[in-house]
């Protein structure tokens, strides 16, 4: 099996307090600690594992700038074998119709038959991995959390759905799914395997090399147009405790009292 | 002006979902009084057809055994049958949505705009409001709707419209499917298992996040709960890292829960997480950060680290 997997660097919302630039236009980037996208982990994590189990390879592409690179190495070090960059001035800016669009060019210089992206970005929408399947006129399963090779033209995979149930299906290869978190449990990444990865090349494909026109993306070609980051108008909100631990402790005990939360 | 204004109907078995309702709210914001057609998908849905003509002008039945399990993979193709190009077709945003409407987007050649809540229509132009971060932060992004839109609204974020009193047109499209062939075939659902706790049962839940960081802190968790005779719940990621069984998470992908009291414990406030918790409790939550959106969904809020804060509240409830 021949997987690619499409990973994207995120600010990590778990190491982050995300703020609001006051001009709006973005978010403060200063400080900023990033990751790979949560989902896209799980998503190299199964795509290892179906090697493992019945051979081929995996590789690991993303769209970005410079930096972006550090999370491919990171993938490798999990055990992906190949990484791809695919980068140039002109893809900046571009919504999810465009990335799925610079994806599927470089998809189509390859010979996959399994397509990963993670469900969502911490950034995005849940549409790169439905809108690639789309383009590229294959099958597509979302919000994937068990996949069983049947054979080399086939899968079994479970999509889960709400209340925490599974929806069965028999999926044809080649398709394209995008992974829900929880599918596995993603091996852990230490400073030597990253060390191991350190001096591998990792191709870097522009525009040109991928035969995409420069002004079917970026932000110039972008359908659906980012105008601004706010932060809401709070509502009414919550009442703050504030004080001494132990005069919030109080507080909050005699507000457990009154609500019944306290037996 | 932009085309004709749609709205897919989810329902389970013939019985409408909250956010059949939720859409003829969410459609009102485009010029007012316009007409708004209901696509009804599914088998023998005769009787949920003609519920919906009273609350959207026109209804579009498509009735076919081959339906009778909503497969987005099916559907995209029925809907780009049946749908004009200039369509502005709403959807909610739940498993289905999401599997659906990004492809349909590319192949009927609108923009999409996924998880809105909330919007304004000016012109031809689209003005939505998202989330990014897990509602961390806003964005408002536009769009030129004059050839067509798909929108996935988020559900729960419109008040259902209940005022009924249209009536509507059903109108049956069955004949004009096509051709239902897809490379991805519906087998059968899988139902959630009962966990060692039913967490539904307790009025009152001590529910951890993230914020717990580690396995071992659960324990500090379960003493609170222990403390309080309450019953410990917990966000995705706690679960994800099989800390703790999938029984025991709140929301859209795990358990809807109505207690009297709910203590969010290091839980940002994501809204699937939020879709799980039904009845208005009285909602505690502590954390770290001051700007968690849990804070605006709180009554009572504390900006504390859960690791020191409920130990010293455990200590304090077993001395009285
Ligand atoms: C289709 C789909 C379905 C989903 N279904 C669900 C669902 O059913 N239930 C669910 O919960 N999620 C669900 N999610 C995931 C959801 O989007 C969020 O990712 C998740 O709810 C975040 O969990 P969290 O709040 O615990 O973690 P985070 O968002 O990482 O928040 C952790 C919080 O803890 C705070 N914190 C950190 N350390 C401390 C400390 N020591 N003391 C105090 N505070 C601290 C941080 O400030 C932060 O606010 C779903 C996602 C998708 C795509
Ligand atoms: N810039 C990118 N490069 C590579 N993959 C991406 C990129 N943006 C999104 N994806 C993939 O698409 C998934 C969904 O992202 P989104 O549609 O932006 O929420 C991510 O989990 C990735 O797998």
């Amino acid at each position: 099996m021949e997987i690619l997997v499409c990973v994207k660097r995120v600010p990590d919302t778990a190491e982050n307090e995300i703020e609001v630039r006051k001009d709006g236009t973005d978010i403060v980037r200063d400080d900023l600690v990033y990751s790979v996208n949560e989902w896209d982990n799980y998503a190299v994590e199964e795509a290892i594992q179906i090697v493992e189990k019945v051979g081929g390879s995996v590789t690991v592409v993303t769209v970005g700038d410079e930096d972006s690179e550090e999370v491919l190495r990171r993938e490798m070090a999990m055990g992906a074998d190949n990484g791809v960059l695919l980068s140039d001035p002109a893809f900046v800016g571009s919504d999810g119709k465009a990335i799925a669009g610079i994806l599927k060019a470089e998809i189509e210089k390859g010979n996959y038959n399994l397509i990963f992206t993670g469900a969502q970005a911490d950034d995005g929408a849940g549409q790169v991995g439905g809108m690639l399947a789309a383009m590229m006129d294959v099958p597509y399963a979302s919000l994937v959390n068990h996949i069983e090779v049947l054979d080399d033209k086939k899968l079994k995979v479970g999509r889960e759905i709400e209340g925490g149930n599974q929806e069965m299906h028999e999926i044809d290869l080649p398709c394209v799914l995008s992974i829900q978190t929880g599918i596995n449990e993603p091996r852990y990444v230490g400073i030597r395997g990253i060390r191991k990865v350190a001096s591998v090349e990792i191709p870097v494909h522009g525009a040109s090399d991928i035969g995409i026109a420069a002004d079917a993306v970026g932000a110039g070609g972008a359908k659906v147009k980012l105008v601004d980051y706010f932060m809401p108008e709070l509502g009414e909100g919550a009442e703050m405790l504030e004080g001494s631990t132990e005069e919030i402790v109080d507080k909050l005990i005699e507000l457990l009292k009154a609500k019944g939360g306290l037996k | 002006m932009a085309g004709q204004i749609f709205a897919y109907i989810k329902h389970n078995e013939g019985v409408a979902e909250d956010s059949a309702l939720e859409l003829v709210a969410a459609a009102k914001k485009f010029a007012a009084g316009a007409a708004v057609t209901a696509i009804v998908t599914g088998s023998n849905v005769d009787a949920l057809c003609n519920d919906m003509a009273a609350s959207y002008q026109e209804v579009w039945k498509i009735d076919n055994d081959a339906l009778s399990y909503p497969n987005a993979e099916v559907l995209r193709k029925v809907l780009l049958n049946i749908l004009p190009n200039d369509a502005v077709i709403l959807i909610p945003h739940d498993t289905f949505g999401m599997d659906l409407a990004p492809g349909l987007s590319i192949k009927i050649d609108s923009p999409f705009v996924s998880d809105i809540v909330d919007y304004e229509v000016e012109g031809d132009t689209l003005k939505a409001i998202r989330q990014e971060y897990s509602g961390q932060a806003h964005t408002h992004v536009e769009c030129d709707i004059s050839n067509g839109l798909v929108a996935n609204i988020r559900p729960g974020v419109f008040q259902p419209d209940e005022s009924k009193g249209v009536s509507g047109q059903v109108i049956d499209k069955s004949a004009d499917t096509g051709d239902l062939t897809t490379g991805r075939h519906f087998l059968e659902i899988v139902e959630a298992e009962a966990g060692d706790v039913d967490i539904t049962k307790s009025d009152v839940l001590v529910s951890i996040g993230r914020g717990i960081e580690d396995e071992e802190n659960i324990e500090i968790a379960q003493e609170l709960a222990d403390a309080m005779g309450a019953v410990v719940s917990c966000s995705r990621p706690i679960v994800d890292a099989k800390w703790l069984e999938k029984s025991r998470q709140v929301g859209t992908s795990g358990q809807t829960v109505k207690p009297k009291v709910y203590l969010a414990m290091g839980i940002s406030g994501s809204f699937q997480h939020l879709g799980g918790i039904k009845g208005n409790p009285f909602i505690v939550a502590v954390n770290k950060n001051p700007k968690a959106p849990i804070f605006q969904v709180a009554e009572v809020g504390v900006q504390a680290d859960i690791l020191e804060f409920m130990p010293e509240l455990t200590e304090k409830i077993k001395g009285l």
